[in-house]
């Protein structure tokens, strides 16, 4: 990039950021209430936390897309990884690391599920319960415990797709009885944690995924 | 007391931001890039926003860092592919 | 001059940083950092805007967590295509990118 446009990018910038900084000053008050709004529908929503109220019932159609935009993001993975049959030698695994990992992965999986089990009463939920599941695999392969995928196989990928199918056939069995999404208010908490436990599955395997099937680290010998 | 705390925290931010993009070794930059990650946490925390603390703590620092890490020590190591043409 | 407001300010000014990064940058890994440093921005500015006034607001707060999944899982995907392209030509720039001119 020469000289003159990489100046006048950051002019602009520079300009655009003063914009920015003026516009937020002069703002005016907001003219809807949302915490309002969210908190008179909280007590039919299904969970007492507002935040998983929103996105588990009020916006779930957000959190639909969401899922399957992950899905889309580990098909690209999968179609650009390439076994070229090139494998780099491993140094072998240290076992100060490893006693650690195998220490540490089973409370991690105890803090995932509690994560899950809290996300309806307080701040928790499935994208947190999933990404430390997903911390756990990925421990578990930097200390040369769990080899890198490969190649997956079938129950992996059934895992990878289980949370957004079980989401996408709660949608689907709802639909019929009227709006999209929208849960009969005695069936709405168990719904919820259905579709919580089928996301935090597949969010802990895609978000694994998302490394291991980059990476060249296999197992020591 | 606490607005200059927040100010501290912002000022930081940008600090950390600003270092990740001028720094010339990659390895330094995305070290600083979980660094700014760490500090967003903290961000995310001050506004009453306890989920998305917890998800850009493990998300944010650790598993977008661990990805950068890798990416990092395959681009240092790796050579063009040794396949027949 | 609430937190909300203060968050909201350095976002703003993060998006221009990242935004002005990912044009400028010719290094590829490097455009990445700077990708994530625009989300970052974005998404303090949703919540920081939103609460500008004190109070939590619980739908900017969804909106952002379902940001962070999506940013991640774009930056694996980019980071795929990088060491793929690196695979294959041994660079980390675009072909058009000059060197530093």
């Amino acid at each position: 990039m020469s000289a003159f446009a990489r100046f006048a990018t950051v002019l602009l910038a520079a300009l655009f950021a003063t914009t920015l900084v003026a516009a937020m000053f002069n703002l005016g008050a907001p003219t809807v209430d949302l915490p309002g709004a969210v908190a008179a529908q909280l007590t039919h929503s299904g969970v007492a936390h507002p935040v998983a109220a929103v996105l588990l019932n009020f916006r779930g159609y957000d959190t639909l897309l969401e899922v399957a935009v992950l899905l889309l993001a580990l098909l690209g993975i999968l179609g650009v990884s390439h076994d070229d049959g090139v494998t780099t030698p491993t140094p072998p695994g240290e076992p100060v690391l490893q006693a650690l990992a195998r220490m540490a992965v089973p409370f991690m999986i105890l803090t995932a599920g509690y994560l899950l089990w809290v996300g309806a009463h307080r701040p928790g939920g499935a994208f947190q319960a999933g990404v430390v599941l997903a911390a756990a695999v990925v421990l578990l392969n930097l200390a040369r415990v769990l080899p890198a995928w490969t190649r997956p196989g079938l129950l992996l990928r059934l895992g990878w797709v289980s949370g957004f199918l079980i989401f996408l056939a709660v949608a689907a069995a709802l639909i019929s009885q009227g709006h999209l999404l929208q849960y009969p208010p005695a069936w709405a908490g168990a719904l919820i944690l259905l579709i919580e436990v089928g996301l935090t599955i597949s969010i802990g395997l895609i978000m694994s995924g998302l490394f291991l099937l980059l990476t060249e680290r296999q197992t020591s010998p | 007391m606490t607005l200059a705390f927040d100010l501290l925290l912002a000022l930081t931010l940008l600090w950390s931001a600003w270092r990740t993009l001028a720094s010339p070794d990659l390895s330094r930059a995305v070290v600083m890039f979980i660094v700014f990650g760490l500090l967003m946490t903290l961000a995310w925390a001050r506004l009453g926003a306890a989920d998305i603390a917890l998800a850009e703590a493990a998300i944010g620092a650790g598993l977008t860092g661990a990805l950068l890490l890798d990416a990092l020590g395959a681009l240092k190591s790796g050579a063009p592919s040794k396949e027949a043409p | 001059m609430s937190p909300g407001l203060i968050y909201a300010l350095a976002g703003a000014l993060l998006f221009v940083l990242g935004a002005t990064g990912v044009i400028v940058l010719a290094n590829l890994l490097r455009k990445i950092l700077a990708f994530n440093l625009l989300g970052s921005g974005a998404f303090l500015v949703l919540v920081g805007l939103a609460q500008r006034d004190g109070g939590t607001d619980p739908l900017p707060q969804a909106m952002v967590l379902t940001g962070i999944v999506v940013a991640v899982a774009a930056t694996a995907l980019a980071l795929a295509l990088l060491r793929r392209l690196h695979r294959l030509t041994g660079q980390t720039r675009l072909p058009d990118e000059k060197e530093h001119g």
